[in-house]
């Protein structure tokens, strides 16, 4: 690795670590907007991190070191996520480092990690949110598998930079089975990032929480890298969505040049991606809990008709 | 130019797949009439496609009419018996969506396999659409069997008829006009009689709910 | 050291066991010298094994030995091999651990003398690695029933309780049940020759038929001894049953014995490749994968759950084995090795972290005396070495990254993504199923064991007396320490375990994945090619600490590290006590509900007007009362119409030997015409 490449994954990095809170900010403004009210501005998630890193930490007595090791574990798994997705450019080096596979996996071990903690305390908020968080994941972890692979099958390959050229270089054919895991997509999004109409983000409800159950008992810097690290998992996600199906504009190149020309049309892409969020928030209403398994399962049973449909289609035509 | 159609006859395809889905998963009527006005609109849409590749000028004009009578006109019956009908509630299937949509992935692998031999001999545009067509079919019949109300049922079997007819056009290149004609007739006589039971069952019954029906038995 | 060299030193540890055995029967009740001396001998011994089993390896080749015990004309065949040496270092490298933890594992107060458990003990390592070396029918189904023999007396240790006993008859019926099956599939390889020697058996060429029945047996056979579905029912009885070593024993390592064996069949002995034997293969390991896990997710026992998640494992090695045979009935080679390199990985994972997670529960048991996750809870803060080393356990055992648990679950599925070439279109549409079987399988392990180690080590004691729990002892921590540094080298270094390997598959498929391994280096797994795909356990490791630096760093420069412990805040309600927090059974409801067709579940409900509510649910196992229950009703009704030849009355016995005699003389005379 030589110092230039590193130097462009720094920049990538810190790109992704800068710019999480303010897609939060843009979709949370977004929804404000459509409700007619005036909103809290697209920077608040900034001021929000700001105080709580200036609070005091309280802790409750009988939590164990995994409780305060947790938050920077998880923010540590986010932040290897957002380098490792290639928002800005394929050729960066720890594009080689996980696949899709391997990058559903760091996901899995942030959730296992924040589920443990929330158990830790032995309240009975935190034990709900765990067993309501463990069972979306598994239930949304399978789906967001099977939709890589429908893409996986179309480039022959599970890496990331081969599916992103690959869709970006060949002439441009119409992949139906890519319709199905949009679709998928986008219902996995909505539960694993837990917006409305899976959970609510700034609910109060007992009844309606997955995680702000998880991240009750927290407060203070640990709080502050847990939010952090939610807004880094939506801005992740939202370029998982990019590099899956609108890859276009993602430089192949590692200069840190040609980082600078891809990041206007990234900006651009999270910008259209948030109002889509927002406005799928908006026009929704929550589910009842009972109901998420069959919203995932759906997710789930399209993703597998996404590959499916890409064999009869694609297999025969050779 | 054919790559690209044949690629968007693909894409209506899958969409109609995906709609038949969307069908099962439903549980508001009203869904499930916009959801079919969505299905003719793909048959259309895919209908004109095939008759700019193949040239054949008859298939325009059923392309114009699926538009004018599945898109328009039949929805808009729909909606003025579900209003007439006060139909609004939920509609309740016989075993639970994942389940239904589960054995609807089956019914895809079986259709799939089932159209592997046959499209790769046939000489058609898209071959690989009849596995699909197949599919709807089976899900639309899929769909009558599994719900208990008798409009749910009359939707599934218009749907099951516009899958027939896509499928004719992607595989065959288009029916004969004179038996696409026939067939369309035929679908307006059902439902007219279909319409006129409806009316029968809920005056007798009070209530549409096919499993009265059930009464009617030699006991 | 050449492999003839390595083959005797395999044979000197054996004897070493056997003899270590004999001293503990010669000091029957001396416990400290059993426990202290001649147990960590016993594992010392065992790493010796696995080095010289990794010579071997090294060196490549096969060694042979003919030993001149036996029967008169079938002596004891060897051959230490790529494939024996490869299991040979994963028995080694368990049994250092296990013993080394038994060294302090076991108290004065069991059932058995500490001798005898010694004997039993040793005797099994022994069988085990005489399984693995044996190179002839007989001497294979001498060890392997010795290893069921000395396993069911050390499953019954604690034979004063009816249930335990109950649970090792099960187990040993099953065993001979499966051993019989072995028995006639041996039968068949031979193929009427008489010679009954491994070497014999490669050069025959058997008819399909013959070949698919001599398959069918030894996947009855060996999926008894693994615990395939359907003939898992043991595994939930016997494994919890036995001492939490022996029970690690069992799931790490005696399982294994099961998978190489159908290795060993159906790859090396049986030289033709049918492709529905993979198919059979894969969708009973799949079926049984995604019964193992489900069911895992609802017991209230810890030991049951760690067992149902044994059977899942074994599933998915089946499937990984399945796989391979399927590729390598249709000539494509070298994905075959990518199946065969998961399925290999899995079992050294397993062996390992599932050997780790059994020792962490013998510690707990120790510590509180309880096996129900009910009574449990909140031990991190009382046995922390304990709890942070069943960690590891845990997070290997989920499959995620950086550890173990991961890679062979990756490989699995890179080795899914190539069926799209293979001919067959059928079988191309299997393949997003089973993919999507196996990912469900993988996510449903992670919420078992976030329920495993949240409802004993993590949360609020449900008991007031846990807090006298200790931790474990100095034996105790290393064995278990041995074995987490062991899973953890193994999840950062795969490249090094996948040379290995390489040999391995060489000797089944004649194809291996060292090439493109060494041409990546240390830091990245790319068993194809990096476009393809590529995974770096290290870069994930240095990634997420780095991370984690920074920001510890970076926090504590720009603003501060204060912390105020205080009450946990739990929504501000008052009253918070131990009880509101999570039961095993609440955490495991979603599943029920989710997957109701798989149990046979009995619920009581309370009422409004009972005076004393009570909520009661039982699930229970619908093989049970579906497949074994109608099979031994059937069975007694047989026995009672044969029974009734029994007449107690002498003449009749001497009719007879009469008619026989009369019958032998008719036939004889009628031969000789």
């Amino acid at each position: 690795m030589t110092l230039s490449q590193f130097l462009s994954q720094l920049f990538a990095t810190a790109v992704s670590l800068l710019l999480a809170p303010l897609m939060l900010g843009w979709v949370v403004q977004l929804r404000a907007w459509l409700q007619n009210r005036r909103g809290p501005g697209i920077f608040q998630p900034y001021r929000t991190l700001h105080k709580l890193f200036n609070k005091d930490s309280v802790m409750a007595g009988t939590a164990s070191p995994l409780f305060r090791f947790a938050p920077y574990l998880i923010f540590g798994c986010m932040l290897l996520a957002s380098a490792i997705v290639p928002t800005l450019s394929t050729d960066l080096p720890l594009a080689k480092a996980a696949d899709a596979i391997a990058l559903v996996g760091l996901f899995a071990l942030a959730r296992i990690f924040i589920s443990l903690a929330a158990m830790d305390v032995g309240t009975a908020f935190g034990t709900l949110g765990a067993r309501r968080e463990m069972f979306v994941g598994f239930l949304a972890e399978p789906a967001l598998l099977m939709v890589l692979f429908t893409s996986s099958l179309i480039a022959h390959s599970t890496s990331l930079k081969t599916i992103v050229i690959t869709q970006t270089h060949k002439s441009f054919t119409i992949h139906p089975s890519l319709i199905f895991a949009a679709f998928a997509f986008i219902l996995i999004f909505l539960a694993e990032n837990a917006r409305i109409p899976v959970d609510n983000p700034s609910t109060h409800l007992e009844l309606t929480m997955i995680h702000e159950a998880l991240i009750l008992e927290y407060s203070g810097r640990h709080l502050a890298l847990l939010e952090w690290a939610s807004a880094l998992k939506l801005l992740a996600y939202s370029s998982i969505g990019i590099v899956l199906f609108l890859p276009w504009g993602i430089s192949t190149k590692g200069s840190i040049l040609s980082l600078l020309y891809a990041l206007p049309i990234f900006i651009l892409k999270l910008l259209i991606f948030g109002i889509v969020i927002a406005l799928i928030e908006t026009f929704s209403a929550k589910m009842r809990i009972f109901r998420v398994p069959e919203f995932l399962t759906i997710a789930f049973l399209l993703a597998v008709i996404g590959m499916l449909t890409y064999i009869l289609l694609g297999v025969k035509a050779s | 130019m054919t790559e690209l159609s044949i690629q968007l006859i693909n894409l209506f395809a899958s969409f109609l797949l995906l709609l038949a889905f969307a069908m099962l998963a439903q549980r508001r009527v009203i869904n499930l009439v916009n959801i079919y006005a969505m299905q003719g609109l793909t048959v259309a849409a895919a209908t004109g496609v095939v008759a700019y590749v193949t040239h054949q000028e008859h298939l325009y004009y059923s392309a114009a009419m699926t538009l004018v009578l599945k898109v328009f006109l039949i929805p808009w019956i729909l909606r003025r018996l579900i209003k007439r009908l006060d139909v609004r509630w939920d509609v309740e299937t016989l075993i639970n969506i994942p389940s239904m949509m589960l054995i609807g992935i089956v019914l895809v692998v079986f259709s799939f396999n089932l159209a592997l031999p046959i499209s790769k001999l046939s000489t058609s545009v898209s071959p690989g659409t009849l596995g699909i067509a197949l599919a709807c079919v089976l899900l639309s019949f899929m769909m009558m069997i599994t719900r208990s109300k008798a409009l749910p049922q009359v939707i599934g079997f218009l749907s099951m008829e516009n899958a027939l007819v896509f499928a004719a056009t992607s595989a065959t290149s288009g029916m004969p006009m004179v038996v696409e004609l026939g067939i369309a007739l035929d679908v307006l006589v059902g439902i007219f009689i279909l319409g006129v039971f409806m009316f029968q069952i809920r005056e007798q019954f009070e209530s549409l709910d096919i499993s009265h029906l059930e009464n009617l038995r030699e006991e | 050291m050449g492999n003839s060299q390595s083959l005797d030193l395999v044979l000197w540890v054996i004897s070493v066991w056997l003899f270590i055995g004999l001293l503990g029967i010669l000091a029957l009740h001396r416990f400290t010298f059993v426990a202290r001396i001649l147990f960590p001998l016993g594992g010392v011994a065992g790493l010796v094994l696995a080095l010289a089993a990794f010579h071997s390896l090294i060196n490549g080749g096969a060694s042979n030995r003919i030993l001149p015990i036996g029967l008169p004309q079938l002596h004891f065949h060897l051959s230490l091999d790529a494939l024996s040496s490869f299991f040979l270092i994963v028995l080694g490298v368990a049994v250092f651990g296990i013993s080394i933890f038994s060294a302090g594992y076991f108290r004065k107060s069991t059932g058995t003398a500490p001798g005898l458990l010694c004997l039993e003990f040793h005797f099994f390592l022994a069988s085990m690695a005489l399984v693995l070396i044996s190179s002839d029918a007989y001497m294979f189904m001498v060890a392997w029933e010795s290893m069921a023999l000395s396993s069911y007396f050390l499953v019954t240790a604690n034979h004063r309780l009816p249930k335990i006993r109950a649970a090792g008859f099960l187990y040993l019926l099953i065993a001979h049940i499966g051993a019989i099956a072995l028995l006639l599939c041996f039968g068949v390889l031979q193929a009427n020759t008489g010679n009954y020697t491994f070497a014999n058996m490669r050069m025959q060429s058997l008819s399909p038929f013959w070949a698919s029945v001599a398959f069918l047996l030894a996947v009855f056979g060996f999926g008894a001894k693994a615990g395939i579905l359907p003939l898992h029912i043991w595994l939930p009885e016997a494994h919890p049953a036995a001492p939490s070593p022996v029970s690690a024993l069992m799931s790490g390592v005696m399982l294994k014995m099961a998978i190489y064996g159908m290795l060993r069949v159906g790859f090396d002995l049986l030289r033709i490749h049918i492709w529905w034997w993979g198919v059979l293969l894969l969708v009973l390991g799949l079926a049984t994968a995604l019964f193992g896990v489900v069911f895992a997710a609802v017991q209230s026992d810890m030991k049951r759950l760690l067992a149902y998640s044994s059977i899942e494992n074994i599933g998915l090695l089946f499937a990984a084995m399945g796989l391979a045979l399927l590729f390598s009935s249709y000539g494509m080679n070298t994905i075959a090795a990518l199946a065969l390199t998961a399925c290999l990985f899995h079992v050294a994972a397993h062996a390992i972290f599932k050997s780790l997670l059994f020792l962490t529960t013998g510690s707990v048991l120790h510590a509180t005396g309880q096996r129900n996750l009910g009574r449990l809870g909140g031990l991190i803060r009382f046995m922390p070495w304990v709890a942070w080393l069943a960690l590891i356990g845990v997070l290997a055992s989920s499959g995620l990254p950086p550890f173990s648990g991961f890679i062979s679950e990756w490989l699995l599925l890179q080795s899914f993504l190539f069926t799209s070439a293979l001919p067959q279109p059928f079988l191309n549409m299997l393949i997003p199923v089973a993919t999507a079987s196996i990912a469900l399988t993988a996510a449903l392990a992670g919420y078992v064991m976030v329920k495993f180690f949240g409802v004993v080590f993590l949360g609020q004691p449900r008991e007031e007396k846990l807090n006298q729990a200790h931790d474990a002892n100095l034996f105790e921590k290393i064995g278990m320490a041995w074995l987490a540094i062991i899973t953890i080298s193994l999840g950062l270094a795969p490249n090094f375990i996948i040379r290995l390997i390489d040999p391995v598959t060489r000797v089944l498929v004649n194809q291996g994945l060292a090439a493109q391994s060494k041409s990546s280096g240390w830091w990245l797994l790319t068993p194809t090619s990096v476009e393809r795909a590529s995974y770096g356990p290290l870069y994930f490791l240095l990634g997420i600490a780095g991370a984690i630096t920074l920001a510890f760093i970076l926090v504590r420069i720009r603003y501060h590290a204060r912390l105020r412990r205080s009450a946990a805040w739990g929504g501000g309600h008052p009253w918070a006590n131990s009880r509101m927090q999570d039961t095993a059974e609440g955490y495991g409801q979603p599943i029920r509900e989710v997957f109701e067709t798989f149990f046979s579940m009995k619920k009581h409900l309370p009422k409004p007007e009972d005076t004393e509510p009570r909520y009661q649910v039982i699930v229970e196992d619908k093989f049970w009362n579906g497949l074994y229950m109608p099979v031994v009703r059937a069975t007694e009704f047989i026995s009672s119409i044969v029974g009734r030849l029994q007449r107690g009355r002498i003449s009749i016995y001497l009719l007879y030997s009469f008619i026989t005699l009369i019958f032998l003389l008719i036939l004889v005379t009628g031969i000789r015409k």
